[in-house]
């Protein structure tokens, strides 16, 4: 007897389509054999992912660690709205970076040469990061409590979109020197991201971007979105970011209750 | 290419119920998909074999259901159909929509012997 329909040919296997509620042989194609059985599974695919990253997101919690993921594609200016950040913040509180790049140290030198611990992760063939790395390099880089952690992800506005990585935040950069309709051709990023960052606007009057049309479609793909539009290279408008983020490092500082930062 | 990945997962996923519900060979693969989730079908359909190759689901038949995007509208507080993320309200035209749904991807069930 087949072991999915009940019919009496057996010894085949192949597909089956379900039909009026029931499981129903594609008959071209055959039966299951009598031992078949149907397994009900109901798993996320990104389930390993996300128990890692509930994991990770509460030892930030507990340690009272704001993190953020920074996603853009590449050539935006992650690194370099992330080097001047940390020139900036140096001494406010303790930071800590987790670089994601596909091959090389580069960024993670970068960041290296400012004084901040980094910890580099190449990806190699893979095109973003996960939660289960993002752990280890937590504990590697032995990131400090009360304190910053700028996750700078692979540059890659697709595949990173899917990939809880435990942070409070995932911060979407977009500079002016791309088109302004990327947040509707990539729009799981800019669903996924609670904050855009629009850099590189002191080159505004060299290039063809509406502003305005660019939020816009930003706003369609997310309502909420937050923007902050600055140049990380002339340093203007940067004050509203470093603003935003000291905010934020205080506020997961004060939930922990036994902890809290006194300098600020 | 992050199909690849999710795909090592599945491969995993299935490997760890063989051997709580105790089945050596995998048939049949049935994922679900929403339409708003950030995986392409045809792309999962490209690396399925490969990933599988040499595991208990090697040969397995992959069937793929896609879920409809629902989202609900905040102008005019009905449901709407969400075929794309920045879809407007179908009765009012409203860009302010929240998903409700079709963001899924899960392994719905096996066929396994």
């Amino acid at each position: 007897m087949c072991g999915i329909c009940g019919c009496s040919q057996t010894g085949h296997s192949g597909k089956l389509t379900p039909l009026q509620g029931k499981l129903q042989p594609v008959l071209t194609i055959g039966h299951a054999p009598d031992n078949a059985r149907l397994v009900q599974v109901e798993q996320d695919l990104l389930s390993k992912n996300n128990a890692y990253a509930a994991q990770n997101r509460h030892f930030f919690q507990a340690e009272g660690i704001f993190a953020i993921n920074l996603v853009s594609s590449p050539g935006a200016g992650k690194t370099t709205l992330l080097v001047e950040t940390i020139k900036r913040l140096q001494g406010r509180f303790p930071m800590a970076v987790i670089e994601g790049d596909q091959q090389t140290q580069h960024d993670a030198d970068r960041i290296r040469a400012t004084g901040t611990p980094a910890l580099q992760i190449n990806t190699g063939r893979t095109c973003h990061l996960d939660a289960q790395g993002i752990g280890l390099a937590v504990m590697q880089l032995a990131v400090q409590p009360d304190s910053l952690l700028v996750i700078e992800n692979v540059g890659n506005l697709v595949c990173p979109a899917s990939f809880d990585l435990g942070e409070a935040h995932k911060v979407v950069v977009l500079s002016v020197t791309e088109g302004d309709d990327k947040p509707l051709k990539y729009p799981d990023m800019f669903h996924a991201a609670d904050v855009m960052v629009l850099n590189k606007t002191d080159l505004l009057p060299y290039v063809d971007f509406d502003v305005a049309q660019c939020l816009a479609y930003a706003r369609q793909v997310n309502p909420n979105l937050q923007v902050i539009q600055l140049s990380a290279t002339t340093g203007e408008n940067v004050t509203q970011w470093l603003d935003w983020l000291v905010g934020q490092v205080a506020q997961a500082s004060q939930v922990t209750p036994t902890r809290g930062i006194a300098s600020l | 290419m992050h199909e690849l990945s999710l795909l090592e997962n599945v491969r995993e996923i299935l490997e760890q119920h063989a051997v709580s519900q105790q089945f050596s060979n995998v048939c049949q693969v049935t994922l679900a998909v929403g339409q708003l989730s950030c995986v392409e079908p045809d792309a999962l359909r490209f690396g399925f074999d490969v990933v599988m190759q040499g595991s208990l689901a090697e040969g397995a038949e992959l069937i793929i259901t896609e879920l409809p995007g629902v989202g609900h509208c905040n102008q005019c507080q009905q449901q709407t159909d969400l075929p794309t993320l920045y879809a407007p309200c179908q009765h009012c035209a409203s860009p302010l929509v929240t998903v409700l749904s079709g963001t899924e991807m899960k392994i719905k069930d096996l066929i396994v012997n």
